[in-house]
């Protein structure tokens, strides 16, 4: 087929695939150094998960709306900027759902239209340069009881307050790992939830050793330290209790989640018998940290870090020619890394200079972003070891515990398989439970598949990189008109 | 369109409204819902979980295509939303 690519001679076409801080910020500082810019998004608006919101680019929010948001006054800015600049296109609703490498640079498959919509039109972009801002999804813990409906990740909630303007429940309780989970609790509260408290897996100890070891080394970060002082403000006002070394470790309820039971951990996050109270609630939202968006990285050959997230460079290259990535795709270290990484990576992919001064500011405001990332994964990180065999967490699993979400395979079946096909490889396990062989391509649970087989995990290679439709694959794949 | 205006859609016959912008598991849950599809092996109940795209928990036959994300798809005025439950294949011996 013919390739979507007007390509004027010597003036780079550079792809941004993303359209979130880092996205925006690519976009951005490729155009102004001289590219040709075109950015997908798979979402109605630009803003990314961080930026999520109702209003069409011509709309303004509501106060209430505008209260949910943290610095909306630099998306408007960085989206108008976009916008406005006659050398980027900017297409929503677009789905990068295959990348390939050829000789000749990377090569991307698209789909444009309505989500899960038949009929959407294919388009193919031979870019010179890619900027993968994929960005991350929440990666929740299996607990027993966490399928039934009204237990949500913590994003989940996020994101249907942001963009929706509805509360996931009218009693909610927030738990999981991370700073992230106290602006969602303050969104629930601001969009009408009681929130019967914030439960942070993390004990005192190790998010003291994040968070207050040497605080001269958070100079630079005062806009996160400063947000993050705001969500505290925002708990002493709604007086939700935040409590820490505590989890979820059971939903309870038929045909909907109805109570949870909460239970003190260890420093491994084993639950701690005899600490376990049961607190009615119609919703929980629950979330211990982030997966990042890896499918066009791994598609494209890039190199992955041991922590899973695209190896990039100073100058957010990564080892593959042609690939560039940015924000959560490459760490999870908040707006203002993935504003300062975006910003390097769409200079750089763009051919601007790398000695320039705003280059140069760029670097420093990275290396300061990327010390709040460390103190996070220090505070925050799951246990990857506990006293037994494996991390903690695993304690609280039952062998009726669903582990794969869409082919409802649970622990014990896990386990058993492993026992009867003497092997603990996560690919034959995988085929022989079916755990990860569902609709969501084991993003759910394929960390956890590995964690109760007690195997290092093999990274996935999914070569399509979201679900489409047969008809639409014949047609992206058959001859153009 | 402007954020005041309504949609309806209908949700097994059922006509549910929402705001113009919503996504579909906006407009459910705005509705009071919180549980639109069955699995397949367990029949068990099942609503939102990731609310952004991943999961596919979420999943309802709009328009008459099946395995569309809720959470993704916004609500146009109209829409025939079923819940879904696809069985699976019945083994022969």
């Amino acid at each position: 087929m013919t390739p979507h690519s007007i390509g004027r001679p010597g003036r780079r076409h550079v792809v941004v695939v993303g359209a979130g801080p880092a996205g925006l910020s690519a976009a951005r500082a490729a155009a102004e150094a001289g590219a040709r810019v075109t950015v997908l998004d798979a979402s109605h608006a630009t803003g990314g998960q961080y930026w999520r919101h109702a209003a069409g680019p011509h709309e303004q929010l509501t106060d209430e709306e505008l209260r949910l948001q943290h610095g909306w006054d630099t998306y408007c800015v960085l989206d108008a900027a976009v916008r406005s600049h006659p050398a980027v296109e900017l297409v929503t609703r677009a789905q990068v759902w295959a990348a390939e490498r050829h000789d000749d640079g990377p090569r991307l498959h698209v789909l444009v239209g309505e989500p899960d919509d038949a009929g959407r039109v294919p388009l193919t972009f031979s870019p010179d340069a890619v900027v993968l801002a994929t960005g991350a999804h929440d990666r929740t813990l299996p607990f027993p009881g966490w399928e039934l409906p009204g237990v949500t990740t913590a994003g989940a909630a996020q994101a249907l307050a942001k963009a929706d303007g509805v509360a996931v429940g009218s009693r909610v309780l927030v738990a999981g790992a991370g700073p992230f989970l106290l602006p969602v609790a303050a969104t629930l509260a601001a969009v009408g939830a009681t929130v019967l408290g914030v439960h942070e897996a993390s004990r005192a100890g190790a998010l003291a050793r994040g968070w207050l070891d040497r605080p001269w080394r958070l100079a630079g970060t005062s806009g996160k330290l400063l947000e993050l002082a705001g969500y505290a403000a925002g708990h002493v006002r709604h007086r939700i209790p935040y409590r820490v070394g505590e989890a979820v470790v059971a939903a309870h309820g038929h045909g909907r989640v109805e109570a949870v039971t909460i239970s003190r951990l260890d420093p491994t996050w084993a639950p701690i018998a005899g600490t376990e109270r049961v607190v009615e609630v119609d919703a929980v939202c629950v979330s211990h940290g982030f997966t990042p968006r890896l499918e066009l990285a791994v598609a494209l050959g890039t190199a992955i870090t041991t922590e899973r997230f695209v190896d990039v460079d100073v100058r957010q290259r990564t080892s593959s020619p042609h690939v560039w990535a940015a924000g959560e795709t490459t760490g999870i270290a908040g707006v203002d890394a993935a504003l300062a990484e975006g910003w390097l990576a769409g200079h750089d992919a763009a051919g601007g200079a790398p000695d320039e001064r705003r280059a140069r500011t760029a670097v420093r405001r990275r290396a300061a972003t990327h010390e709040v990332a460390r103190r996070m994964a220090a505070a925050h990180g799951i246990p990857v070891q506990g006293a037994g065999s494996g991390p903690g967490w695993l304690r609280w699993l039952t062998d009726d515990t669903v582990v794969c979400r869409c082919e409802e395979v649970t622990a014990g079946r896990l386990r058993d398989t492993a026992a009867v096909t003497c092997s603990t490889d996560p690919v034959s396990v995988k085929l022989t439970s079916r755990a990860g062989l569902g609709i969501c391509q084991g993003r759910m649970c394929s960390a956890a598949v590995t964690a109760i087989l007690g195997a290092p995990g093999a990274l996935e290679s999914r070569p399509v990189a979201a679900p489409v439709r047969l008809g639409d694959l014949a047609r992206a794949a058959g001859p153009s008109a | 369109m402007s954020r005041d205006d309504r949609v309806t859609i209908t949700v097994d016959g059922v006509p549910v409204g929402g705001r113009a912008g919503q996504s579909i598991a906006g407009v459910l849950i705005g509705a009071g819902e919180q549980a639109w599809r069955t699995t397949s092996f367990a029949s068990a109940a099942r609503g939102v979980f990731c609310g952004i795209g991943v999961c596919f928990d979420c999943v309802v036959e709009v328009n008459g295509l099946a395995d569309v994300r809720a959470c993704l798809r916004r609500a146009r005025d109209g829409d025939v939303v079923v819940r879904q439950h696809i069985a699976p294949p019945e083994v022969i011996p």
